[in-house]
């Protein structure tokens, strides 16, 4: 898409030129640029990463203990979920932002130019994949600091002290930790999800809908169902519900999955969704 | 001079009546085949689920070796339902005899004391038996009084659980009330009673009509309430009753969950001025309900009656994780809503926004120039397609769900058939409502995407947050007080009685506002959106 490469193609033919990989360079690079150029992808990594931080603010300050039943082991509540309470609704708009990133090229034509520009299909959808997790990866490091400084600061005044046995949050220790670097991997596959949906779906609204629709309907259908046995294996299938186990420091052992297998089973949904969308695109007209 | 005619057209005026409008946007939604297959979707789904969860749930509740009990087997002895169906609590100590035809009992009540549970009394959720009648065979040793500590008097047919009654009584926290057939519940003179101020209270029987009358001095007689008992027979049993709920204590507020502990309780009643119309036979006290030997108790000096009881006579609240064991509940066989409400939203999304991205709405509105004509015609069109489909997937969840339940011997906690009927009717009014909602903030955003995200996160995240509880309770039911998400207390399945004291939670199906008063906070939203984008239309190019 830049016009040097496009020169130097003049005099000879692209393979005598191009080193290999020099595609995908080329290709991640033509994606940002359409990515960094549209003014909602800015607004939307800002403001997603504004209202992560707002709502785990705002969840610690809710937070609240009866006097004499504040200490750990009698509320069981967990100073890092809560912090990362923002995750919840963060990841909507990541959802968005990786939906319109693929849906907004198919709803303008964009998709036709692109793949004349760049035939190879898998490499557009590698190039878009590598962009869109950079820029998820950079805000979701923004949102999830900021949520953990907010926790940091306001739990301790809401009765979560070292004194009642809760431990400062604090990126030092390693439940945190990984609840911390969890959390900003979960947004970066949660991206990649959407982007493989909408990939296969093509139509935003409709890729949006679906993507949504997978998130919160487990956990919810986990919730109201009165049946343990299903409840369980909704909370281990679902990409949100086994996803957020990576931000449980508090009881880990009763959780369905542990940490990591949680995050591996969004990933799995991710890869899924993934290959869905670049099978689809290989064997689909634009 | 000569006279020019006004030029007339010879074609015939065009239609373009409203109905024509309707018309021509119901053409329009029912040409293009995704929508039709989402709604068809929309409706499969919300039936499949229902369908699905009846063939497949295995409500399980632990037993003490480990295995897992499933079904009705999680429920023996079934609960006493009232005259009403409705599942009831019927524990009380009662100091009575016959009373033949009509007539009345009278009495005064001079003192209620009562004792509480201790913390190591309380129990972790709601386990401990509610109404066990376990009061002071379990040494309780803190006084005080629960605030639906009941004592006063009773007509009732017979001495099994679950009859039918009208009682006249002090609530130690909620002055006198006439109760009647667990549900019903009328004030009478508030405050509480003592020695310094007693009450006095009567039934008086007349057929199939008992009324109730409190007085603070024995002569001046004020009515509470009448009620009408069907089917009294000629002799019922009428006497003196008091009983005691458990106390339930919210240990905890937290993100994860409320930690609810409960405890018995009992109360104390001291009765005096004791009359009886036409009779003299010797009075004697029963446990209704009794679980246990030795509970409950009374002590007659002279005409001064002490009785102390525990337990309760009232409607039983759904509780998940009751000491009942679990239940299949109205509420399960409609999960499939939230898959309907995603597809309509993107279905209303698209009614607009794609005549905006294929340009279709320069000829709409070429073709009909009052655009908020227009605006109330796709309204029409997608809410009466949400509430098709979502009637239609409602009927076939509940129905053909339910039947497959009773099939398989599950136990599913009673509903009344009004209810049902609202629950399913209510499920297509949600969907009418949200869809007509998305079409308004796709008229005002013009983009897909927006509209569907923002429609989903403002109605379906409130919901998740409050039933999945990773916010605190009180943040959760605020939620669900003003987003759109309080719509769904259209579908609560069993009423929240004011005279219970329970954990009425969203997860269990109980939402903060009324029935009614939630659908029209969603209605308000709706309307709020249909205003902003009429404007929008109106004053926008297209």
């Amino acid at each position: 898409m830049t016009a040097a490469p496009a020169a130097a193609v003049l005099d000879k033919p692209a393979h005598a030129v191009r080193a290999a990989g020099a595609d995908l360079r080329d290709a991640v690079h033509a994606e940002w640029t359409k990515l960094r150029t549209l003014a909602s992808t800015c607004w939307l990594l800002l403001g997603g990463a504004a209202l992560t931080i707002a709502v785990g603010a705002a969840a610690a300050a809710a937070f609240r203990c009866q006097p004499g039943a504040c200490t750990l082991a009698q509320t069981g509540a967990d100073p890092a979920r809560i912090s990362l309470t923002g995750i919840d609704l963060g990841q909507a708009v990541v959802a968005v932002l990786a939906v319109l990133a693929v849906g907004g090229e198919y709803s303008t034509g964009m998709i036709r130019v692109t793949l004349t520009a760049m035939p190879r299909r898998l490499t557009v959808l590698g190039a878009k994949a590598a962009v869109l997790a950079g820029c998820v990866l950079a805000a979701g490091v923004v949102a999830v600091l900021g949520s953990v400084l907010a926790g940091r600061l306001i739990l301790p005044g809401h009765g979560m002290t070292v004194a009642n046995g809760y431990q400062l949050l604090s990126l030092t220790n390693g439940s945190d930790l990984r609840a911390a670097v969890g959390a900003v991997l979960y947004l970066a596959l949660i991206a990649l999800f959407a982007l493989g949906l909408a990939t296969a779906i093509r139509e935003s609204a409709v890729a949006m809908g679906a993507v949504l629709a997978l998130l919160y309907l487990f956990p919810l259908a986990s919730a109201l169902i009165g049946d343990q046995v299903w409840s369980r294996r909704l909370d281990q299938i679902g990409p949100l519900s086994a996803g957020l186990d990576i931000q449980t420091t508090v009881n880990v052992k009763a959780l369905p999955l542990t940490p990591w297998q949680g995050l591996g089973v969004v990933a799995l949904w991710a890869v899924g969704a993934l290959v869905l969308g670049a099978v689809v695109l290989r064997l689909r007209d634009a | 001079m000569t006279t020019v005619t006004p030029y007339r057209s010879d074609l015939t005026p065009g239609r373009d009546g409203f109905a024509q409008l309707v018309h021509a946007e119901w053409t329009k939604f029912r040409t293009v085949r995704g929508w039709l297959i989402a709604v068809i979707i929309a409706i499969l789904v919300t039936a499949g689920i229902g369908v699905l969860y009846g063939s497949v749930t295995t409500v399980s509740c632990a037993v003490n070796n480990g295995k897992w009990l499933y079904g009705e087997a999680c429920m023996t002895p079934l609960p006493p339902a009232g005259p009403g169906g409705e599942l009831v609590i019927d524990r009380y100590m009662f100091v009575h005899q016959p009373l033949a035809g009509d007539g009345s009992i009278t009495v005064r009540l001079t003192s209620m004391t009562g004792l509480l549970p201790g913390p190591n009394q309380m129990g972790p959720g709601p386990s401990s038996a509610p109404g066990s009648g376990a009061g002071s065979g379990l040494g309780l040793t803190q006084p005080g009084l629960e605030p639906w500590a009941k004592a006063g008097i009773l007509i009732t047919p017979s001495l099994s659980q679950g009859s039918a009654y009208a009682a006249m009584m002090v609530a130690a926290g909620h002055g006198v009330r006439m109760q009647w057939n667990y549900t019903g519940d009328t004030p009478g003179q508030p405050g509480a009673v003592g020695p310094a101020n007693p009450r006095w209270l009567r039934l008086t029987r007349a057929g199939d009509v008992i009324t109730g009358y409190d007085s603070a001095d024995g002569t001046h007689w004020t009515e509470v309430g009448s009620v009408t008992l069907p089917g009294l027979p000629a002799t019922v049993q009428a006497g003196l009753f008091a009983t005691s709920p458990d106390e339930t204590r919210a240990s905890a507020a937290f993100a994860g969950g409320n930690s609810i502990d409960v405890g018995p309780t009992e109360v104390t009643a001291v009765f005096d001025h004791v009359t009886l119309s036409r009779s003299s036979l010797p009075w004697r006290g029963d446990y209704v309900g009794a679980v246990q030997a030795g509970i409950g108790e009374y002590h007659q000096a002279g005409g001064q009656f002490t009785v102390t009881g525990a337990g309760d006579i009232a409607p039983r609240p759904y509780e998940r994780t009751s000491q009942l064991g679990p239940a299949v509940t109205l509420t399960d066989y409609l999960l499939g809503t939230f898959m309907a409400l995603i597809a309509v939203a993107v279905v209303a999304t698209m009614f607009i926004t794609g005549e905006y991205r294929r340009g279709l709405i320069r000829t709409t509105l070429a073709a009909s120039p009052r655009r908020g004509r227009v605006l109330a015609a796709k309204a029409i069109v997608i809410g009466a397609v949400a509430f098709v489909a979502g009637v239609t997937g409602a009927t076939g969840a509940v129905v053909i769900g339910g039947a497959i339940v009773r099939h398989r011997d599950y136990y599913q906690w009673p509903a009344s058939t009004p209810t049902e009927v609202r629950v399913i009717i209510g499920t297509g009014l949600l969907l009418a409502v949200a869809a007509i909602l998305t079409l308004a903030v796709g008229t005002v955003l013009r983009r897909g995407v927006g509209a569907v995200a923002i429609v989903i996160v403002a109605i379906v995240l409130p919901y998740f947050v409050s039933v999945t509880r990773i916010a605190p309770a009180t943040v959760g039911e605020w939620l669900l007080r003003i987003t759109p998400a309080a719509g769904f207390a259209i579908q609560q399945p069993y009423p929240a009685y004011s005279q219970v004291t329970a954990t009425y939670l969203p997860v269990d199906g109980y939402f903060p506002l009324a029935e009614w008063s939630g659908f029209a906070v969603l209605c308000a939203w709706a309307v709020l959106a249909l205003a902003a984008a009429a404007y929008l239309l109106r004053r926008r190019d297209a």
